[in-house]
């Protein structure tokens, strides 16, 4: 098992009685709510930890692209994995992702995802992602046209990436009259292609055919979802003429480790409260936009909403779903290493900040991790970690 | 009334039908294609004809439509269709968008040009709220001026097909999505359109706001304005009585 962390760099600083006035922390909450003064802060600190996780011997550190919130302030991941190239030396540096219908030029991606493959030595990993629904209303790109812009953008970079330039494309959606890019990636063919989703059976697919076999994330998500689509692409594997190895499946969750279970609960409870209930909290309507799904996955979600709000969210609660791991280091790699037999993952994406937890925190909450949990998981030995080396 | 579809060089679209007499083609709004009292108050002195567009409810959107634009080119198609020589072409907000630009690009076959809170155009002083981030309940009370009325909407919301629902603000976003429910050129074409004109605006809409109908009033030569005092955006419902007075005698003070 290869294990990386995944950071979203939330604006920690939010006034979280922000609830009173606005319905959303994503598009519509005014950006007086971010203090000028702390952005650089912020930043320097979240880098630090990343760069932690690098010295730490974490496989990987993750980054990601959301827009317009205080849930996470990268809107260009790869600014921050311009810095972390140059900061790390280890990890591989994962961009998850990229959220290729939002843009006009999906060339530029192509472009920097080469750049970023480069200047890390090949270290770089791909995400290509659809973006959230309310990326749509930050973008003002027309929601009923996302699957289609995905697919023809993805079609765009890996030609761009592969295909010697200078080349005609001319797709729906993009039209370029020379392709050619300046730096070509570093990786051959080109750098890893991970795609996170929630669950969506048609993504699954697609990322699983064996033309493809792109390693799939599944995020935020209760364990019988994430079950249900590893099974899936498993299946979409048999079903495309192969056996899918465990590295083609990722699974991304919260993770604590405290001194004691009791008191990794008590540390984490209200930052992870904090996180689903202020941090990640929209509207219907600006979740979910108009086409953007299906009809019938649109329909369930409407149902599924009325129910997650019968059940306001709290530690327990996330914990028996099994979307949020806590506990003593024992606790967590019983846990980790029980659920990776279960699901047979070969990637864990450990989100170990989240919304308001401090830097202290956060940074113990990195070491426990890789001291007393990263080295007994799955297969640790077999890549190289000593359990000796722990701290 | 009775329904029917209607093959336009390959597309299938369904069209709801009543009375006769001169036609009279109705474009519906976002709420899709429902036939109301005003549709029977009109199909009593004419021969309605109410297309449900192309990506709302059980009418397929071809690949290629991608625009009001495109969709007006298919409606001028779809007149070709019709035995009717010259409609009288009514439309409802998106729907009053799409008359007007169907308008622009051809006036052969269109007799009058009544246009009820058009979307489309857009001025600085009253920018258009976000119609994609309202609940259902806030949809309701944006389109009625009179409470009662929104509020009985809301009630009767338990009842709505949800997939008629999602597919109509499917079928909205597809062609208005960006910009929204606008089309920023259309106002220098608006001249183009020399046939009789009548704009039908609620005073109160909070949808398309009323201070909208000014390039429609400065750039159509034979247009003329109907302010509804007390009405919000749903006029076809909440003052259907006048307006079926207004349209009624406008269409029969209309001749070509």
């Amino acid at each position: 098992m290869k294990t990386f962390f995944f950071h979203l760099m939330p604006y920690a600083d939010l006034d979280l009685s922000y609830v009173e006035q606005h319905n959303s922390a994503w598009v519509t909450l005014p950006n007086s709510y971010f203090d000028r003064q702390k952005g650089f802060a912020l930043y320097d600190r979240y880098l630090g930890e990343l760069e932690l996780a690098d010295q730490l011997g974490f496989d990987g550190i993750c980054v990601n692209e959301h827009h317009q919130t205080a849930y996470g302030i990268m809107p260009a991941p790869n600014v921050i994995a311009g810095a972390l190239a140059r900061s790390t030396k280890n990890a591989k540096i994962a961009v998850l992702g990229r959220a290729l219908p939002l843009v006009n030029n999906p060339v530029n991606i192509a472009e920097e995802f080469a750049m970023l493959d480069q200047m890390s030595g090949g270290r770089l990993i791909t995400g290509f992602v659809r973006g959230i629904g309310s990326e749509y209303f930050a973008s003002s790109i027309n929601p009923t046209l996302s699957h289609e812009r995905y697919y023809e953008a993805h079609e765009l970079i890996l030609k761009a990436w592969t295909q010697t330039g200078p080349f005609r494309y001319h797709g729906r959606h993009f039209q370029f009259e020379y392709v050619n890019i300046w730096p070509r990636p570093f990786q051959e063919p080109h750098p890893p292609v991970w795609v996170p989703s929630q669950g969506s059976m048609e993504t699954i697919v697609w990322a699983a055919a064996s033309e493809r076999r792109y390693t799939y994330l599944q995020t935020f998500s209760p364990l019988k979802n994430a079950k249900k689509a590893f099974d899936a692409y498993r299946t979409a594997a048999q079903d495309s003429g192969y056996e899918a190895d465990a590295s083609q499946i990722g699974w991304a969750v919260p993770i604590y480790v405290g001194e004691t279970d009791e008191g990794a609960r008590e540390e984490l409870r209200p930052h992870i409260e904090n996180f689903f209930n202020r941090f990640l909290r929209f509207p219907f309507e600006m979740r979910f936009p108009p086409g953007y799904s299906s009809i019938a996955s649109t329909k369930s979600l409407i149902e599924s909403k009325v129910l997650a709000r019968a059940n306001a969210t709290s530690l327990e609660a996330l914990m028996e779903l099994g979307m949020v791991v806590c506990g003593s280091a024992a606790t967590v790699r019983d846990r980790l290493n029980y659920l990776q037999d279960e699901l047979g993952f070969g990637n864990l994406i450990a989100m170990l900040q989240v919304a308001t937890l401090p830097a202290d925190l956060t940074e113990k909450n990195l070491r426990l991790f890789a001291s007393g949990v990263m080295p007994h998981l799955n297969g640790a030995r077999e890549r190289g970690h000593k359990v000796s080396a722990a701290e | 009334m009775h329904e029917e579809m209607l093959d336009v060089r390959g597309q299938r679209l369904r069209l709801q039908r009543g009375g006769d007499g001169s036609a009279v083609v109705f474009l519906h709004g976002a709420g899709g294609a429902n036939w109301t009292p005003l549709h029977d108050r009109l199909a009593a002195d004419w021969q309605l004809i109410a297309p449900e567009h192309p990506g709302f409810g059980r009418s397929e959107i071809p690949e290629w439509m991608m625009s009001v634009g495109d969709l007006a080119f298919f409606y001028l198609d779809m007149l070709d269709k019709l035995e009717a020589p010259s409609v009288h072409l009514v439309g409802h907000s998106l729907g009053g968008w799409l008359a007007a630009e169907i308008a622009v690009r051809s006036t052969k076959r269109i007799t009058s040009l009544s246009l009820m809170a058009p979307a489309g155009v857009a001025v600085p002083e009253a920018p258009f709220d976000d119609i994609f981030l309202w609940t259902p309940e806030e949809g309701a009370r944006r389109n009625y001026y009179n409470v009662a009325l929104a509020e009985a909407r809301i009630a009767a919301q338990g009842n709505v097909d949800m997939d008629l629902f999602l597919q109509n603000r499917a079928g909205l976003a597809r062609l208005a999505w960006s910009p929204r429910l606008e089309n920023p050129q259309l106002h220098y074409w608006l001249h183009r359109i020399d046939v009789p004109t009548l704009l039908i605006w609620g005073r109160e809409d909070r949808v398309i706001p009323y201070a909208c109908h000014s390039p429609y009033m400065r750039e159509i030569s034979q247009a003329r304005l109907v302010t509804l005092d007390a009405c919000g955006h749903a006029s076809h419902t909440e003052a259907a009585d006048r307006v079926g007075t207004e349209l009624n005698a406008f269409f029969r003070s209309v001749s070509r």
